[in-house]
């Protein structure tokens, strides 16, 4: 077991996994605050861009938007970003796990929004607020606090997805599992365990936050 | 009772999973009489190991499907046996053995045994097919090269190139299709599954191997493990295999169209079983 660590870059693989975790984490907030703004504003052009993204994106599967990152942005359309292939879809798989999680953080804010009563939005709105500043200072701020356990299971289901990335060759820990068993197959349960174990000591503490602090944080009415 | 029907429905569409699910579960492990044996192929190597349709076609297949009569152990019923899983599939007698570019090394050893070698291969390169740039592992500096995720190649070429520019994929297919649309400038894996993609119809004229090998790879036929009765038996038959001059008959029919032929060693004489 011991041996695995020595000859394999199992801490290496270990930190792109929580890398790509936390970039994609970060970006698929931002992306997803943005289209659920853009779905609960009041001009119908951009709710049906939201709605359009929402429902292309969050059914398509995740390994074809990641292959899609690299053959189409990077192979066709030339986008890179570094000279480096292993930079190169490192980025791109953020950007991949970032646009398809994204999906699921809008929908999640949208039902923290359905939390907040009308009359909040219809009050704003008579003290001469404009939407975005009852966005900004009623609505939003109310949905993020009603919206952490949904977005708390996002962040659990994004740690476990971010392995796809294996797809297009990121050297995270799923496809550095399969390199173990590729040269270590007599030390096949203890590698599994070892990946399995990690991904639950990152996704149980999500959990356990989340859930205290949907309490914590819930708005009482 | 309204929905009554629905429910009947979906409890049998449910009971019908959970069938499905545990289908073959009941059969004899790796099957010995009976009619069929269960055999670990690759599914998705042209050449060696190819699922088209409903029919196999490669070398390791007539391989396997010789040993199968030479052993009268039956009709073969091939089951994909994907790298990370071959030992686990013999070790649970799921196949009774698997011939699939199956290299025999010392830690696979611990699991299973191993009948043969009966073909030495290399790793080696893949380009375009007007590629002159590119002679053998020591001109991949600044180059991009395409290999399979987690693969013995991809391993043993970082080791040799250290700063090579490594593009892993999931499978080699994909790699074929980046070195042709020149997103990469090489493909690295044995020799023999490079013949067999050069060797397919949408490839031809479009790539060729290099053919200057820099590792050996000694394909076995894995078995269970300590089951020397039955290794002897299988050595025995690849031993006939060279002999009858069946070996060489299905090299030249699988990797022969790309004009490989294979490399010094070969065919070797197979190992006695321990």
């Amino acid at each position: 077991m011991g041996d695995l660590f020595t000859t394999f870059n199992v801490v290496g693989a270990l930190g792109i996994t929580l890398l790509l975790t936390l970039f994609s984490a970060l970006g698929a907030l931002v992306i997803g605050t943005l289209v659920a703004i853009m779905r609960v504003s009041p001009v119908a052009f951009l709710n049906t861009v939201g709605a359009a993204f929402v429902n292309i994106v969050r059914n398509t599967p995740l390994t074809l938007i990641i292959v899609f990152c690299n053959i189409g942005f990077i192979t066709n359309l030339g986008l890179s970003v570094s000279t480096d292939i292993a930079r190169n879809n490192l980025v791109w798989a953020i950007v991949g796990l970032s646009i398809y999680h994204a999906a699921f953080v809008c929908e999640s804010l949208r039902s923290g929004v359905n939390t907040v009563p009308t009359g909040q939005a219809e009050a704003a709105r008579s003290i001469g607020l404009t939407f975005g500043q009852s966005l900004g200072a009623v609505l939003l701020p109310q949905a993020f606090r009603g919206a952490i356990t949904p977005l708390g299971n996002t962040l659990i289901a994004l740690t476990k997805n971010t392995t796809v990335a294996t797809a297009i060759g990121v050297a995270e820990i799923s496809g550095l599992m399969k390199e173990m068993i590729e040269f270590r197959s007599d030390l096949l349960i203890p590698i599994f365990l070892l990946v399995a174990f990690y991904f639950v000591l990152l996704t149980l503490p999500i959990g356990l936050v989340t859930t205290h602090l949907s309490t914590k944080l819930a708005v009482k009415r | 009772m309204k929905f009554g029907r629905f429910t009947v429905a979906a409890v049998a569409v449910t009971a019908g999973l959970g069938l499905a699910g545990c289908g073959g579960g009941s059969a004899t492990p790796g099957a010995s009489g009976g009619g069929t044996v269960k055999i670990g192929i690759k599914f998705d190597q042209p050449g060696l190991g190819l699922k088209a349709g409903a029919d196999f076609t490669g070398m390791d297949v007539d391989l396997a499907r010789y040993i199968a009569t030479e052993l009268k152990l039956g009709t073969p019923d091939f089951v994909e046996a994907v790298s990370a899983q071959r030992e686990t599939l013999i070790s649970t007698g799921q196949v009774k053995y698997i011939i699939g570019t199956y290299s025999i090394t010392d830690a696979r050893k611990e699991k299973v045994s191993f009948a043969g070698p009966y073909f030495i291969a290399g790793q080696d390169l893949l380009v375009r097919a007007d590629d002159m740039s590119i002679t053998g592992v020591e001109s991949l500096a600044g180059k991009k090269l395409c290999s399979a995720k987690g693969s013995t190649s991809a391993n043993n070429v970082k080791a040799k190139v250290p700063d090579v520019n490594l593009q892993e994929y999931q499978t080699y297919t994909l790699c074929v299709d980046a070195l042709k649309s020149g997103a990469v400038d090489a493909l690295t894996t044995d020799d023999t599954i490079l013949a067999g993609y050069a060797a397919q119809e949408a490839n031809k004229g479009k790539v060729k191997v290099v053919g200057k090998t820099f590792s050996t790879e000694n394909y076995g036929v894995g078995l269970a493990k300590g089951d020397t009765a039955f290794c002897q038996q299988v050595t025995d038959a690849l031993k006939k295999f060279v002999s009858s001059g069946e070996w060489q008959k299905s090299v030249d029919k699988h990797l022969g169209p790309a004009g490989y032929k294979p490399g010094a060693g070969n065919p070797p004489a197979p190992a006695a079983c321990a």
